[in-house]
């Protein structure tokens, strides 16, 4: 499995990033919508973890351009917002999971697994 | 004189909640992160028990992480403390300058997601005035959010107090958008209005200068 993190919250990324590889799982991250729409353009990722809000370009309007560069790729949102609102947009735009922070590690994998076998 | 208390009071809550909002977020962050460095800990605790090889040197970065997110709660913490209980003041002395670094500081996620760059320049020592904080904290936020909007293309917001003989001056500078016009058909609305008359304060716009500037006499007369 191949998963980028999306978060600009630098130590919340780089550190899950860690506890993945550790896991054998390989993962990459970047702080921003905009670059993770750049780095999915040259590369492959089976589950893109997205954060809902974040500076410059929205975790939803992220999704809408990772979904059509790469439509196959499942998207799992994880963020510490947690409205009603937002957790509708975001299965409506095809999200797999909403997923509010701090989560457990072991939920975020299962969720991602379920993503791709779903 | 009388104030129009139902805006005032609906302004308040709203950016109360507004505000109580960003924090709780802002918190839920700092926990997450906390959250993910107990979780390396359990996992190098875990490694280690299974006999792969493990280099001590990797729990410092670890452990200077969470003291990181544990001072930055506490600077949270310690805003929220100080914004809740301004609602508990009358017209009080206060420092402008320290007001103006609250609201910001409250406002940080606000700013980040629009983009903007705030650059600020205080007066050097502290610009007293007489208000009720929680107000005035209001109206500069909201003349804040204004501004963001009002900046332009360019992102960068100036944002400088000034001590005048009568009393003292904010202004938000760079607001390049203010030529077009358009921003100024909705602003001062309603509850600026109304928090403007109960803080004894004027509005002005300087087209030239691309600036927004709240002027506030010393004391208030009530």
């Amino acid at each position: 499995m191949k998963v980028l993190l999306v978060d600009d919250e630098y130590e919340m990324v780089t550190t899950l990033a860690e506890r993945l590889h550790l896991r054998a799982i390989d993962a990459d991250f970047v702080f921003s919508g905009k670059d993770a729409v750049t780095l999915i353009m040259e590369e492959m990722y089976d589950v893109v973890v997205l954060d809902m809000k974040m500076p410059g370009m929205s975790g939803l309007e992220t999704m809408e351009q990772i979904q059509e560069i790469r439509p196959k790729t499942k998207i799992i949102f994880l963020t510490g917002h947690g409205s009603v609102a937002d957790c509708e947009a975001s299965k409506k735009h095809g999200a797999c999971s909403y997923l509010l922070k701090p989560v457990d590690i072991e939920v975020l994998i299962e969720k991602m697994c379920e993503a791709l076998t779903g | 004189m009388s104030y129009n208390w139902e805006v005032i009071g609906q302004s308040g809550l709203q950016f109360y909640g507004k505000m109580s909002a960003s924090i709780s977020h802002e918190f839920k962050n700092v926990l997450a992160i906390i959250n993910e460095n107990a979780g390396l800990l359990e996992d190098f605790t875990l490694l280690a028990k299974k006999g792969r090889p493990f280099e001590l040197e990797r729990l410092n970065p670890v452990t200077e992480r969470v003291m990181k997110q544990v001072r930055r709660a506490d600077g949270i913490i310690k805003r929220m403390n100080t914004f809740a209980h301004s609602i508990d003041q009358s017209d009080t002395k206060i420092d402008l300058n320290e007001t103006l670094e609250l609201v910001v500081a409250l406002s940080e996620r606000f700013v980040a997601m629009r983009g903007v760059n705030i650059v600020k320049t205080f007066h050097p020592i502290p610009v007293m005035i007489t208000r009720r904080p929680f107000f005035l904290q209001n109206l500069i936020w909201l003349c804040l959010n204004f501004a963001m909007d009002a900046v332009g293309d360019e992102k960068t917001l100036g944002l400088v107090t000034e001590e005048t003989k009568e009393g003292a001056r904010v202004i938000f500078t760079n607001l390049k958008a203010l030529t077009s016009g358009s921003p100024m058909d909705t602003f001062p609305a309603e509850q600026e209005k109304a928090l403007l008359s109960l803080l004894n304060a004027q509005l002005a716009t300087d087209l030239e200068a691309v600036e927004l500037i709240i002027t506030f006499a010393r004391d208030i007369r009530r």
